[in-house]
């Protein structure tokens, strides 16, 4: 780990300046996987601007019905909120399923949506990976790749998106509220927040330099029955191989995300609107232009059993 | 002593200490954070520095240079210790692949240097700047690829090759065959305390405060390593945070350390940091398997035959996954063989029950496949192939064998009369659901260990040996085994161990610790009784310890009153025991869900009924097998070191990649010991367990899986992957 | 050779079938170089820990782990893996567990930080310690530290209705079953094995 300099800012405002301010630094909130990376010198911050005091804990009513969650909102702590459980109930299963209860108390929401991803070929600096340094090539392309990606990924980097909690939040279509450096504010949705990885899957995000995330809002409940379902080789504390994020209504029309498929969630509006066909249609459409590898194409069909699992408990 | 012939001592007919569930006499002080474990021991030298190891970045080939400049100029750093400036350290009799020194790789994360600091946040980061250039050679890292050219295995632990009868000719006449090919992936130890150590220099005396399983073999590599004299190393090492096998031998840690201490003339500690411990430590060997078995209509097995490719870095001593199948069943005509390719991975060595764990993933399975080619219950057919004496060497009688009460008990506790016979026909919701049985067996090896008991003339006792505690429950055993012997209650006896100034024990390894170390206590409290009734002028056979006195001749002293006597025994075991096959059984059970959507498999029920003679703590020795029993479903499910064949490493080096099993995938277990004890094994008549328990409950998940689907996979870990395309249609 | 190879042999490291190739690493730039050589950043930060207040200034760089063992000298947190893989470094934080080797010391300051030391004493043990000897919940020891500060947080988890993923109606009163504890215990990882009894120890102290 490189020596930084730290600092705690007041708002987020304050600590957006500082970090646009500083070449170098990077905002810090939980830490759970920014520490992590930078053991591994993976990523190398030179400054440390800690958002901690920045009061952005609070999950609030909006008045169209949502809620809107700060960015300091522990994964605990909204997994747990009474209305979370009651009108959102994917968001708390998907970040349930994810980690443990160690790191959940620790992971903030606004830092879930920044977890890089878990390639063991980014994660071992001896191998080289356009992510952790553009041009540099790429190990995993034929090398291990059972747990990487299937769709949407490029020439350069076949790495997933590793969290499940963005995953719940794409199926109700947040919006991520962000302050950038210069104190402007914009709202960016969650569809558009993680980006693929084309030719440069170093940037991984929507944000700016020295923008951060502040809030996430829930647009109004959806009703209907909110199903997450993380597969994963033991039964807690792993990474998915594939999970499936539905909210499925009594009519059988839904909404149905994956997790562990691509650089971000998966979610093809117009493959959900064929979820009262089945399963095997909706993930047709989804994955029509899937380029699986060899030691991960049974995602593809683990993928349509999960949603057929989940589609026939929805009807019972 | 030497031990020549069945136990008889009156001391162990009816304990009063001995084979009573116990609480560990340790448990309070690591279940406070107060016991001291290696990279802990801030107390032991002053002054101590930070050193940080760096591990090779290629798998194979030559150092081109290093840039150490940097990392010599960086805050905080004392000194730098690198390969390309250091001559190879030796070899010692226990290590593989090269510890450190030289320009030449011979695997991933091969120890490249060492950076030594004031802090540990200065030594991980002067260690990054570290700049290596390499000149790669093509390895070779694909077992499947090299396994037709192997050759019979030399250097293993058993017999590489075992032939009786006509196999050949018996099995290709035989009116039922099976021949099948089964594989087991590299598997790593993950003992959840990094390799550690602190190492100071005192002139040319080196002390070693490490985690090591093996105090003595720890000693001699050393010196063989440093080129210096054994007597001038001090080893220590009290509390072991999990071995399996890992810790059996010296590693970078050790080697790194000393160098370090030395280049920076301070003592300096070194823990190797979790990424770099599946490469650059020991792993157990990927096998291929092949089981033949011939029987007649009626399931008289009259063939069978088990052989089993490897590799390791020196092309020998692999993983020979034949080990049981000499002992298991029955079968005139009979043949195994192991071979061992030449591969340019990390160094295979002994993990947990080496060869018979991933032996009875090929044997055991091999042997349900067979009961349902024949139409038997698995259990039913196992039975019929009992032996009657070690089915490979008929010369040789069991000393105490009861796999049938361990099968038939099992069957009666665990409900497999509600077993549907036919695959795939139960299901639980969304949840198919199967039952599956293994037998068990591991060898019983023993071997000599010595102990010192000392009264404190106070009324208590001290054992000092070099004997470890790697979470096996050793220091709990050691006393209850003097409290027997000498007549106190076990708050009246304290156990010191792991230290290389005491006397030398068998060490943890192999399932041989729990039997041999009592054994060297027994013989060490014998040499006291001896020294006791001279002092009191009395026959030594005559006298006998209650309750914290010595009665004899007419004579009751109190142990209070003999003042600070002490003595030393050794137990060592001869000849007799080669006319015996003396072995530990298992009848393993398991029940598994399968997920009818996803393929995912979660383990619902779990026994072991085991036989193997006196159990000293029910109590400490039921966590062994349950926790056996958890290692073996991450064997069977989920555990896999990830070979990329084109660098030549294992790719998911770290607890998220390589994934063990969590308290969610291991339900209630139930362990049942046989009440048996086995006078040829020990004066104690005990048998150690700890391996046992991972013999056989891999086969009976995987007999499991088969019951529930009706499919088969036979490429551990069975994972879903391998399922999804023959589930039911959904 | 296609263009995949082609994209990892650029960095001059082996391509699979490719003949001996010179795999090297840059130097450190100047301006990398001249950053390393500078002194660590040091900072100022007040931790209580086990009830006692301590003032530090620590390289900004040192973890709570680190400051506990190293520092402190409170060993009985352990480092198992130093990157939120196995929970051996669990503590409680103002009454929260976390993993102390993904945290900054700095990002603690004025925190209220419990360790296993904290909660008993071998003369004195904690009704879970207590529970984690009688049950053998435990072998070679190492993970033990965090596996007991997680099953006091567990318990108390439940208690304050915190939801898991295995808990099946989200807004009914949570109960510390089998299966919860052995869900919420699962980022402590025991290779001993010990959960089954670590599961009976648990179940023990939270019938009181």
């Amino acid at each position: 780990m490189r020596s930084f300099t730290y600092q705690r800012a007041a708002s987020a405002s304050e600590a957006a300046a500082a970090v646009a301010a500083t070449p170098g630094a990077k905002f810090i909130a939980g830490g759970t996987n920014l520490l992590d990376l930078m053991k591994l010198e993976i990523e190398t911050p030179t400054h440390l601007v800690d958002v901690q005091d920045t009061g952005l804990d609070k999950i609030e009513d909006t008045p169209d019905g949502g809620l809107r969650i700060g960015t300091l909102v522990s994964n605990t702590a909204l997994s747990a909120d009474q209305r979370v459980r009651r009108d959102y109930a994917v968001l708390t299963r998907a970040i349930q399923a994810g980690a443990s209860g160690q790191l959940r108390n620790k992971a903030t929401t606004g830092g879930n949506l920044l977890q890089r991803t878990r390639c063991p070929y980014f994660y071992d600096p001896n191998m080289p990976c356009n992510k952790r340094k553009p041009g540099d090539g790429c190990a995993a392309m034929k090398g291990y790749s059972r747990q990487l990606g299937v769709i949407g990924t490029s020439d350069s980097c076949i790495a997933t998106y590793p969290g499940d909690m963005a995953v719940a939040l794409r199926l109700l279509d947040a919006e991520v509220e962000t302050v950038k450096g210069d104190g402007t504010a914009r709202s960016i949705p969650i569809a558009d927040f993680h980006r693929l990885w084309g030719d440069h899957p170093e940037r991984e995000t929507a944000l700016e330099p020295g923008e951060m995330i502040t809030h996430v809002v829930l647009p109004k409940p959806l009703g209907g029955k909110h199903v997450y379902h993380k597969v994963r080789d033991r039964a807690s504390y792993a990474f998915a191989l594939v999970s499936v994020a539905a909210v499925i209504q009594p009519d059988g029309t839904g909404r149905v995300a994956f997790g562990g498929m691509a650089p971000k969630p998966w979610r093809v509006e117009e493959a959900e609107a064929m979820l009262p066909q089945g399963a095997s249609a909706v993930v047709k459409r989804a994955f029509a232009d899937a380029k699986p590898r060899s030691d991960n194409r049974f995602k593809l069909a683990l993928a349509e059993r999960t949603l057929a699992g989940i589609l026939a408990e929805a009807r019972s | 002593m030497e031990f020549n012939g069945p136990s008889q001592d009156a001391v162990f007919t009816d304990p009063k200490v001995i084979g009573k569930s116990t609480r560990r006499i340790d448990g309070p002080l690591k279940t406070t954070g107060t016991a001291p474990y290696a990279y802990e021991r801030h107390d032991v030298a002053p002054n101590q520095a930070y050193g940080y190891v760096v591990g090779a970045g290629i798998a194979k080939g030559r150092i081109a240079a290093m840039n150490l400049e940097d990392a010599r100029k960086a805050p905080g750093v004392i000194a730098v210790v690198a390969a390309t400036e250091h001559e190879p350290v030796g070899s010692s009799d226990f290590n593989h692949a090269p510890l450190f020194g030289g320009r030449k790789i011979a695997h991933y994360h091969q120890a490249i240097a060492c950076v030594v600091a004031e802090s540990f946040e200065e030594a991980r980061a002067a260690a990054a700047m570290i700049r290596t250039s390499y000149e790669s050679e093509d390895g070779t890292y694909e077992l499947a690829k090299v396994a037709p050219g192997a050759e019979l295995e030399k250097g293993g632990w058993g017999d590489a090759r075992s032939d009786r009868g006509d196999f050949e000719a018996t099995f290709g006449s035989a009116a039922v065959k099976l021949d099948q090919h089964y594989t087991t992936p590299d598997e790593s130890h993950a003992m959840m305390e990094p390799m550690a150590t602190i190492a100071a220099w005192d002139g040319d005396r080196l002390t070693v405060w490490t985690s090591n399983q093996m105090i003595n073999w720890g000693k001699e590599s050393l010196a063989s390593i440093l080129s210096i004299p054994e007597n001038k190393i001090r080893v220590d090492s009290p509390y072991i945070g999990g071995g399996f096998g890992g810790k059996l031998f010296v590693r970078a840690d050790a080697v790194m350390a000393a160098l370090a201490a030395k280049a920076a003339k301070r003592p300096v500690k070194v823990m190797l940091q979790r990424p770099l411990i599946f490469n650059n430590a020991t792993h157990r060997p990927a096998t291929i398997q092949r089981v033949r078995i011939g029987a007649d209509k009626q399931g008289h097995i009259q063939a069978i035959a088990h052989e089993c490719w490897s590799g390791n870095i020196t092309g020998q001593d692999g993983e020979n996954a034949t080990a049981q199948t000499n002992h298991m069943y029955a079968g005139h005509h009979r043949m195994t063989a192991s071979y061992v390719a030449q591969l340019d991975l990390p160094e295979g060595n002994a993990m947990r029950a080496p060869g018979e764990a991933p032996g009875h993933m090929g044997l055991e399975v091999a042997i349900d496949e067979m009961a349902e080619k024949l139409g038997m219950d698995p259990i039913e057919f196992r039975i019929l192939n009992e032996p009657e004496t070690m089915p490979a060497h008929p010369d040789r009688k069991f000393s105490e064998r009861h796999l049938v009460r361990c099968l038939r008990e099992g069957a009666e506790r665990f409900g497999w009369s509600r077993r549907q016979a036919k695959p795939a026909s139960l299901s639980d919701g969304r949840w198919l659901v199967g039952m599956g049985v293994s037998a068990g067996y591991r060898g019983a090896p023993t071997t000599k260990s010595a102990a010192r008991v000392a009264l404190d003339g106070k009324g208590g006792a001290t054992v000092t040996t070099d004997m470890t505690d790697i979470g096996t429950g050793s220091y709990t055993i050691i006393a209850q085994t003097a409290a027997e012997c000498l007549g106190l209650p076990l708050d009246k006896v304290s156990v010191v161990l792991g230290d290389s100034a005491f006397p030398v024990s068998s060490g943890s390894g192999g399932q041989w610790g729990a039997a041999s170390s009592t054994a060297g206590v027994y013989a060490a409290c014998v040499e006291l009784h001896r020294a006791i009734a001279q002092k009191l002028g009395i026959d030594p056979q005559t006298i006998r310890f209650e309750d914290g006195r010595v009665i004899g001749a007419g004579k009751t002293v109190p142990l209070s009153d003999l003042g600070e006597l002490a003595a030393t025994g050794e137990i060592d075991f001869g000849d007799y025991k080669k006319g015996y096959d003396i072995g530990t059984y298992a009848g393993h059970f398991c029940e598994v869900g399968v997920d009818r959507y996803t393929g995912e498999i979660r383990i619902r029920r779990m026994l072991a009924v085991c036989d193997a003679g006196r159990i000293l703590n029910p109590l400490s020795a039921r966590s062994q097998v349950i926790g056996a029993m958890t290692m073996a479903a991450g064997a069977t499910l989920m555990e896999e070191l990830a070979v990329d064949k084109r660098f030549g490493y294992f790719v998911n080096h770290d607890l998220a990649g390589y994934e063990v099993p969590v308290h969610a995938d291991i339900p209630h277990q139930e362990v049942i010991f046989l009440e048996t004890l086995d006078p040829y094994i020990s004066p104690l008549q005990a048998k150690g367990v700890g391996e046992l328990g991972i013999c056989g409950p891999t086969a009976a998940i995987a007999n499991a899986v088969y019951n529930a689907t009706g499919i088969r996979v036979r490429e551990y870990p069975i994972t879903l992957d391998k399922m999804i395309d023959r589930l039911p249609q959904v | 050779m296609d263009d995949r190879d082609l994209a990892v042999s650029r960095r001059g490291v082996l391509a699979a079938g490719a003949a001996s190739v010179a795999v090297s690493q840059v130097p450190l730039s100047r301006t990398e170089a001249a950053a390393a050589a500078a002194k660590p950043a040091q900072q100022a930060v007040r931790l209580t820990v086990n009830g006692k207040s301590h003032d530090l200034t620590l390289d900004t760089r040192t973890t709570l782990l680190d400051t506990l063992r190293e520092h402190l000298q409170l060993t009985g947190t352990k480092k198992g893996c130093d990157h939120g893989q196995c929970g051996a470094c669990t503590v409680l934080v103002n009454g929260q567990r976390i993993n102390s080797c993904l945290s900054l010391a700095v990002m603690h300051q004025g925190d209220e930080v419990t360790t296993v030391e904290g909660l008993g004493t071998p003369d004195k043990l904690h009704p879970m310690q207590d529970a984690f000897v009688e049950h053998d919940a435990y072998q070679c020891g190492y993970c033990t530290p965090g596996q007991i500060c997680s099953a006091v947080a567990v318990l108390d988890e439940i208690r304050k209705g915190i939801p898991s993923h295995v808990t099946g109606d989200l807004t009914g009163k949570m109960q510390p079953t089998n299966i919860e504890m052995r869900e919420r215990m699962s980022g402590n990882i025991c290779r001993c094995g010990a959960y089954s009894n670590i599961a009976e120890a648990m179940a023990q102290v939270a019938e009181g």
